[in-house]
């Protein structure tokens, strides 16, 4: 069968769905690092794919890499706060205990 | 018309005087004692008497025909076409009043020296005086109606402050109210009567009907446009040069005097309103109830003011307005009947006076009376020369009196005086004098001014009585014989016989009293020399005005025949002869002398019981008619009953309906601003404050609200921004 | 063929991976299911002739994130409770949310009206590439970035830092 442009948006958009379920169903904060890393490769399959099913080769591809690198910091910064969680909440990164910002 | 300023002077120098004592006269009499009171209080008076002789002097060297002297001062009230402004004129007849007003002015100012002496307000006094000249001199030299009710309501005004002077007391000041407002009755008509003279004189009549337009050649409203354009006709002024301009036109005289008002004669209401404010001002009947009241001021006051000048204005005023009254019989008649009826009446209460004060009161009302009878019957002249010569005796006669009454202690009883000719020589004799003029003993002044009267109103033409002046005359005769008898009485009951005051030197009262022990004595030369002067002016005033009868010259008719020839074409006379002068100068003579031998008779040395007997008398119609003439006829009690009660129930239900009325209206609109003020006060505190605190609320929900979105859990947000995320994705794929 | 074969095997090697990391209560096995994820991903990248992208994930992925996840996991944990500790909470609305939001988006990319380029597209190199444009037309964009690695960097070490510190 031939592999189209929507074949890897369906996979993505999959990717995507995983990453969110990942993201809302998880009670340790490192899980919902997970979900964030799933969806960020979601969406650079997508650009990925539209740079190649669109002839510009490059751009998408570039993009791409800069989510990567961005995820990357993202990922850092997330887990320097997850330690410092841990140590704020009793040795707990359980994201449900840190609730003391409630109105 | 000669322009001669100085003219100013005349009235302005009192009026200074006035406002110098006014303003200082306290503070300088305590400081300098009354001499800084007096010298200028005379002397600016003083130099209006010598500028009237310069005025005087100036005007004998003109031609009859324009001897007036005229100083325009200030434009007072252009409006329109009316100009009445601040200015003088001095014609022949204001020079007369003039020089009477400031000789005899004067005169009482240096009376008045002596008699107030021992007076704390003497500032107060001098000032008065000085004012009341002031108002005189601007009423008799305004040159227009304006200027001339100016100085008649200040004479008024002045008559009031003097008469009330001692007003501490009640009776004093009630004097002086009264006196205030029987004049303005006078003034209310006397300005009626101009209004209408204004309006009628306003507009054209010569077309037989009334047309708000200057008068036109041509009888054709279009074309009489035109004729006022191109000769506009003299706008109506209030100078009295003016309208007598006027009314000398024939045509214009003719249909002024054809002119109806609600059927009534137009010159004949103006003619009557007009002499409503004489009668006001005159003290002639009704409204002469005033005058003996009045007597309540000071000596010289009653001199000045209610003999010489003052109660003169009205008469003065008829002079004046000559062209107008000339022009209506019924006018005419009304007022010498009035005048005559006056004379008598006045002369029958003073019969039984006994206040001497009153008694000169009673005779300057008839003798007011006799000058009516005069100026009514077209005798300008002779009017204006009685009133000339009746200054001069009356003046004489007040102050005569005023000495006897500082010399008895201040009492006016004459049933307490007597025996002063001893005591009071100078006085009495100058009484004596002026008692022989009034009454009209032969030589004297007053016998050539009363006869002259009294042969003009027998020779009268104008009236519409039948037999004409007959009964005027005859009425006159009866008033002179009158004056005559009672004017001795008082000179008898005052000099004459024993002093019956002496038993008051008996009364052993307190020692504020003790002065009175000792008997009168003559007053001092201030007085006396003033006395002397108008004694003499007494006897010789009468050479200005000695009678064509004897083929002498009539210098004070000569005098005023400019002033009075525009109407001299109007009075007619009865054409009775020389023989009818003679015979009525020789029956004036004879009454004036039966008069007094009645009275020597009767009143002489007190010794005749038959007075005594009159008034014991138990006869009914003696007694009633010696109470019913010794209570004046009752007319106070009558005009109390009549018009002051009628004013005073006007005056409760008037305040019946305010305060029942009008103060209801207002109550009713008590419950609707309550009622108002409520639903304000509701609306302030539901309606805005409630706005106010409802946004308030409003917000603080919706924080509270809103505070639920906060939890705290990162699942929450997550959820919600997820659910964000899918409806976008579904908006924008629905709108897009 | 072989092409569509290795698509469909990546797929699934990819969604079950990312089943395991959403699903799986122990977080060890969730870390190294994500490890596979990744890989598929880059698999995925060659495919899509990215090559340089490929290795790229690989490197900072599984030897750069997928490290600093599983000491970050070391760190903050106690082991014994590895069997149960990634449990979830309320599984079924988020399943709900994630299936609703799949329909949504597999619905968005059918619909659209795609125009891709014509002819098969072009499998080459990319390298080079990529190294002209990150320095040529995009050297703004990876200035910015490397300061923004520096302030990840410094940020993360002063969030991580210890309070005792600050006594």
């Amino acid at each position: 069968m031939h592999i189209g442009l929507t074949h890897f948006l369906v996979l993505s958009a999959a990717m995507f769905c995983m990453g969110v379920l990942c993201l809302l169903s998880r009670r340790n904060a490192i899980g919902l690092l997970m979900g964030i890393e799933l969806i960020v490769n979601a969406a650079n399959i997508n650009l990925v794919a539209f740079s190649h099913y669109f002839g510009n080769a490059v751009a998408g591809q570039i993009f791409a890499l800069f989510g990567i690198v961005l995820a990357a910091v993202g990922v850092t910064v997330a887990l320097a706060i997850v330690l410092a969680l841990y140590r704020t909440f009793h040795k707990s990164i359980e994201v449900d205990s840190a609730s003391t910002l409630r109105g | 018309m000669v322009d001669f300023w100085w003219l100013a002077v005349i009235p302005l120098a009192p009026l200074l005087g006035a406002v110098y004592n006014g303003l200082l006269g306290s503070r300088m009499q305590a400081r300098f004692g009354k001499p800084a009171v007096h010298i200028p209080a005379i002397a600016l008076p003083a130099i209006s008497f010598a500028v009237t002789v310069a005025a005087f002097a100036k005007m004998v060297s003109l031609p009859a025909e324009e001897r007036s002297l005229f100083v325009h001062l200030w434009n007072w009230l252009p409006v329109g076409g009316l100009d009445a402004g601040l200015a003088f004129i001095m014609d022949p007849l204001t020079l007369v009043m003039c020089f009477v007003v400031t000789f005899v002015g004067t005169l009482i100012h240096v009376y008045s020296i002596g008699y107030m002496h021992d007076e704390p307000g003497y500032w107060r006094f001098f000032s008065y005086l000085n004012l009341f000249m002031f108002s005189m001199l601007v009423l008799v030299l305004g040159d227009n109606f304006v200027l001339m009710f100016v100085g008649w309501e200040g004479v008024g005004l002045c008559s009031y402050l003097l008469i009330s002077f001692w007003y501490k007391e009640h009776k004093n000041a009630v004097a002086g109210m009264k006196a205030f407002v029987v004049n303005r009755i006078g003034d209310f008509g006397f300005m009626l009567g101009v209004f209408l003279l204004f309006w009628g004189m306003q507009g054209d009549w010569t077309q037989g009907r009334f047309q708000p337009q200057a008068p036109a050649a041509s009888p054709a409203a279009a074309s009489a446009q035109q004729a006022a354009v191109a000769a506009p006709a003299p706008a109506v002024g209030l100078t009295f040069r003016n309208v007598k301009e006027r009314l000398t036109d024939p045509a214009f005289r003719e249909a002024f005097i054809q002119k109806k008002v609600f059927g009534i004669s137009l010159v004949a209401l103006i003619g009557t309103l007009l002499f409503v404010g004489a009668m006001g001002k005159s003290a002639q009947l009704p409204l002469y109830v005033w005058l003996p009241d009045a007597m309540a001021g000071p000596t010289p006051v009653s001199a000045l003011i209610h003999a010489a000048t003052m109660v003169t204005a009205g008469v003065y005023m008829v002079a004046r307005l000559n062209f107008i009254f000339a022009l209506s019989p019924f006018v005419m008649t009304w007022i010498a009947v009035i005048g005559v009826l006056t004379a008598v009446f006045a002369a029958t209460i003073g019969f039984f006076q006994h206040d001497i004060k009153k008694v000169l009161a009673y005779s300057t009302i008839s003798q007011l009376g006799f000058m009516f009878i005069a100026v009514g019957v077209g005798a300008y002249g002779v009017g204006i020369f009685h009133l000339m010569t009746h200054a001069f005796f009356k003046a004489c006669l007040f102050l005569g009196a005023g000495s006897v009454i500082v010399g008895c202690h201040h009492e006016q009883d004459m049933r307490k005086m007597g025996g002063l000719k001893k005591l009071m020589p100078v006085t009495a004799a100058t009484y004596f004098i002026a008692c022989c003029a009034i009454a009209g003993f032969p030589l004297t002044s007053g016998f050539f001014s009363k006869d002259e009267i009294l042969w003009k109103a027998f020779n009268a033409g104008n009236l519409i009585l039948p037999g004409g002046g007959i009964a005027v005359w005859a009425l006159g005769a009866l008033a002179a014989v009158g004056t005559s008898f009672y004017m001795f009485r008082s000179y008898y009951m005052t000099f004459s016989g024993e002093y019956r005051g002496a038993d008051r030197a008996h009364d052993r009262e307190t020692g504020a009293h003790a002065e009175h022990h000792h008997a009168p004595k003559e007053s001092p030369r201030s007085m006396t020399a003033v006395l002397i002067a108008l004694a003499a002016l007494s006897l010789l005033g009468g050479l200005a005005g000695l009678p064509h009868l004897w083929h002498l010259p009539n210098y004070l008719d000569q005098w005023l025949e400019p002033v009075f020839a525009g109407t001299a074409g109007l009075i007619r006379d009865a054409g009775h002869g020389a023989s009818a002068e003679w015979a009525l100068m020789a029956l004036s003579i004879a009454l004036a002398l039966t008069g007094w031998q009645l009275a020597r008779w009767l009143y002489r040395d007190n010794k005749s019981p038959v007075p005594q007997k009159l008034y014991a008398s138990r006869t009914a119609w003696v007694h009633g008619i010696h109470t019913l003439v010794y209570n004046k006829y009752y007319v106070d009690e009558i005009y109390n009953a009549t018009v002051i009660n009628a004013v005073m129930l006007g005056r409760l239900a008037l305040d019946w309906f305010d305060r029942t009325v009008v103060d209801g209206l207002v109550n009713v609109t008590r419950p609707i601003v309550l009622g108002l003020a409520w639903l304000h006060g509701k609306t302030d505190s539901q309606v805005v404050d409630g706005a106010v605190n409802g946004t308030a609320s409003m917000i603080s929900d919706a924080g509270g609200v809103l505070c639920l979105l906060q939890t705290g859990n990162i699942r929450t947000y997550l959820y919600v921004a997820m659910a964000g995320g899918i409806i976008l994705i579904l908006a924008s794929y629905v709108l897009f | 063929m072989t092409y569509a074969i290795m698509f469909y095997a990546l797929c699934a090697l990819i969604l079950v991976s990312s089943a395991a990391v959403a699903l799986s209560t122990n977080i060890i096995y969730s870390a190294f299911s994500l490890l596979f994820a990744f890989m598929g991903v880059g698999l995925i990248y060659a495919m899509l002739s990215a090559d340089f992208l490929a290795v790229t994930q690989l490197i900072l992925y599984v030897g750069g994130i997928l490290v600093l996840i599983l000491f970050a996991v070391m760190l903050t944990f106690q082991i014994e409770e590895t069997k149960r500790s990634n449990q979830s909470f309320s599984r079924g609305l988020a399943l709900l949310t994630a299936a609703g939001l799949f329909a949504l988006l597999t619905a968005a990319v059918l619909l659209a009206p795609w125009k891709p380029h014509a002819g098969e597209p072009p499998f080459g190199p990319t390298t080079a590439e990529i190294g002209n444009s990150l320095l040529g037309a995009y050297r703004l964009p990876f200035e910015v970035v490397s300061v923004l690695l520096v302030v990840g960097m410094v940020g993360a070490v002063v969030v991580a830092r210890k309070e005792t510190r600050e006594r």
